[in-house]
């Protein structure tokens, strides 16, 4: 039996391979509720759920309220731009204010690193990370996953790579945990600027030429290079990178294998990933977008039943039950 | 759990063909031949017995009959009770239900509440002429106002007790069998 999820999603690292392969299975069914005419079930009808982004965000603000609104849950969003306050008691603050307002989940994005834990462990709603700093963004992990199961029929034993900016990445982190526990092997790639010290000793492999990691991997998850974050002189510039580390159509034409692209979006064509292999055979990028919606759907589905007092209340008044 | 189960056979294999047999003669008779007939099973072993009723159809009438499956699972009205159930069966059904007759196959009736859910759940697929419900078993116990078509087996059951259908395709054997408990 898989231990269920708990109260809150924070991240792949606190959870186990059966608990992320519950998540992906659960994904399967509700990729299919998307394609129905009426795409939306009635199984969250009731609960609130507050998407609260600290950092502008549209792919995954969207995605998150598609699935909402798809399992009929009620949403809310707040995007409240940075304060002047110093972040802990901004959250403090919005935390006793949504409580007060009986919600029943809270989607968080935040620029500081364990915010959303900082949050869960504050209310009593179930709190979801959509990206807290450079920590985790555990739903992007989710969806990178199911793509790969989707495309290659199993996660373990394939070589991925993620490329790029790994130091500022939250998706590289969630990537590699969620990678690692369901047992593929993985690699990072990038200038050494952009690699955190130690990412060795997490099992990782590092290639310093992008044209190595094309030659050892079956998956190329290509990251964004966070432009926003660049001001402190990571890279020369955004030419000498492309040329460098560039995920070329050149490039992926000497590969021993077809490689599968993945990028977390929004892709800088010409940066990090060239206009051809974003819009050709090999991208399952908006494969990617697809996986998203039923992913989070599966975790909202998950954490919002199961209150384990109700469960055992409600097995004693109708044990027998269909 | 504590205290001594008693557990009887109901239906054996036999039995549980015959049953299919009536119940698929029964179906043709209600929905006025096979032409506009839709099976739908409900996960998961309605989905084994609507298979089988189909296949029963076939050979009788020579039509093919369509079905599909229903899981209601995103459906039900108890998901802050239970919680969530970890594993959601397929949910696959013809592109259109307009002005066909659909018939709900079941393996058990008890509450009547899944039906209530599956009934909701073809509402968001279609309109269909005629929802019909048949079931291999009727064990009563109903807390809605809904009732079968179509009835293999009446099994008086108490509100404790259990009813297990067990099919070769699922359980590895075809049986019926009740489980009497006494009330917790």
């Amino acid at each position: 039996m898989t231990e269920p999820l708990g109260k809150d999603l924070l991240g792949l690292e606190p959870l186990s391979a059966e608990q992320i392969r519950l998540i992906l299975d659960t994904a399967e069914p509700f990729k299919e509720v998307s394609e129905r005419a009426i795409k939306k079930v009635p199984t969250l009808r009731g609960k609130t759920i507050v998407n609260l982004f600290f950092e502008s965000s549209t792919r995954t603000r969207i995605s998150f309220e598609f699935a909402e609104k798809r399992l009929s849950a009620d949403t809310v969003n707040v995007a409240a731009q940075d304060s002047s306050v110093s972040k802990g008691e901004t959250l403090v603050d919005t935390a006793r204010n949504l409580e007060a307002m009986r919600i029943d989940m809270v989607v968080i994005r935040h620029g500081a690193s364990g915010a959303a834990r900082f949050l869960a462990e504050r209310i009593q709603s179930n709190v979801i990370n959509a990206g807290d700093g450079k920590h985790e963004h555990p739903t992007q992990g989710l969806l990178d996953l199911l793509t790969i199961r989707d495309k290659l029929g199993r996660v373990r034993g394939s070589k991925v790579c993620i490329c790029g900016d790994i130091l500022h990445s939250r998706v590289a982190r969630s990537n590699i945990w969620g990678l690692l526990k369901l047992g593929a092997e993985v690699a990072v790639c990038g200038p050494y600027s952009l690699l955190p010290r130690g990412i060795e000793e997490l099992g990782v492999t590092i290639f310093r030429r992008i044209e190595e990691a094309i030659e050892w991997a079956d998956v190329l998850n290509v990251l964004r290079l966070q432009l926003e974050r660049m001001n402190a002189g990571f890279i020369p510039s955004l030419r000498e990178y492309y040329r460098v580390f560039g995920v070329t159509l050149e490039r992926l034409e000497r590969a021993p294998r077809e490689l599968l692209i993945l990028h977390p979006g929004p892709m800088n064509r010409g940066v990090e990933i060239d206009s051809r292999v974003a819009d050709g055979p090999h991208s399952v990028i908006l494969h990617q977008v697809t996986n998203g919606v039923a992913v989070r759907m599966a975790v909202l589905y998950l954490l919002a039943g199961g209150r384990p007092e109700q469960a055992e209340a409600a097995k004693r008044g109708r044990e027998g039950a269909e | 759990m504590t205290g001594a189960l008693e557990r009887s056979a109901l239906l054996d294999a036999p039995a549980i063909a015959r049953a299919i047999d009536r119940i698929a003669s029964d179906i043709v008779t209600l929905a006025g031949g096979t032409e506009r007939l839709v099976l739908v099973g409900i996960q998961r072993r309605g989905v084994e017995l609507a298979d089988r009723i189909g296949a029963r159809i076939r050979d009788r009438h020579g039509a093919a009959v369509e079905h599909g499956a229903l899981d209601i699972t995103l459906y039900r009205d108890d998901l802050n009770e239970i919680g969530p159930r970890p594993v959601i069966g397929e949910t696959r059904l013809p592109r259109t239900l307009d002005g066909r007759i659909v018939v709900i196959v079941d393996d058990v009736l008890f509450t009547g509440r899944t039906i209530r859910a599956a009934l909701d759940q073809i509402a968001d697929f279609g309109r269909p002429a005629r929802i019909g419900l048949a079931v291999l078993i009727d064990r009563g116990g109903r807390e809605l106002p809904i009732q079968a078509d179509i009835v293999g087996e009446r099994v008086p059951a108490g509100p404790h007790d259990r009813v297990d259908v067990l099919l070769v395709e699922v359980d590895g054997r075809d049986a019926v069998e009740l489980v009497r408990r006494p009330p917790p």
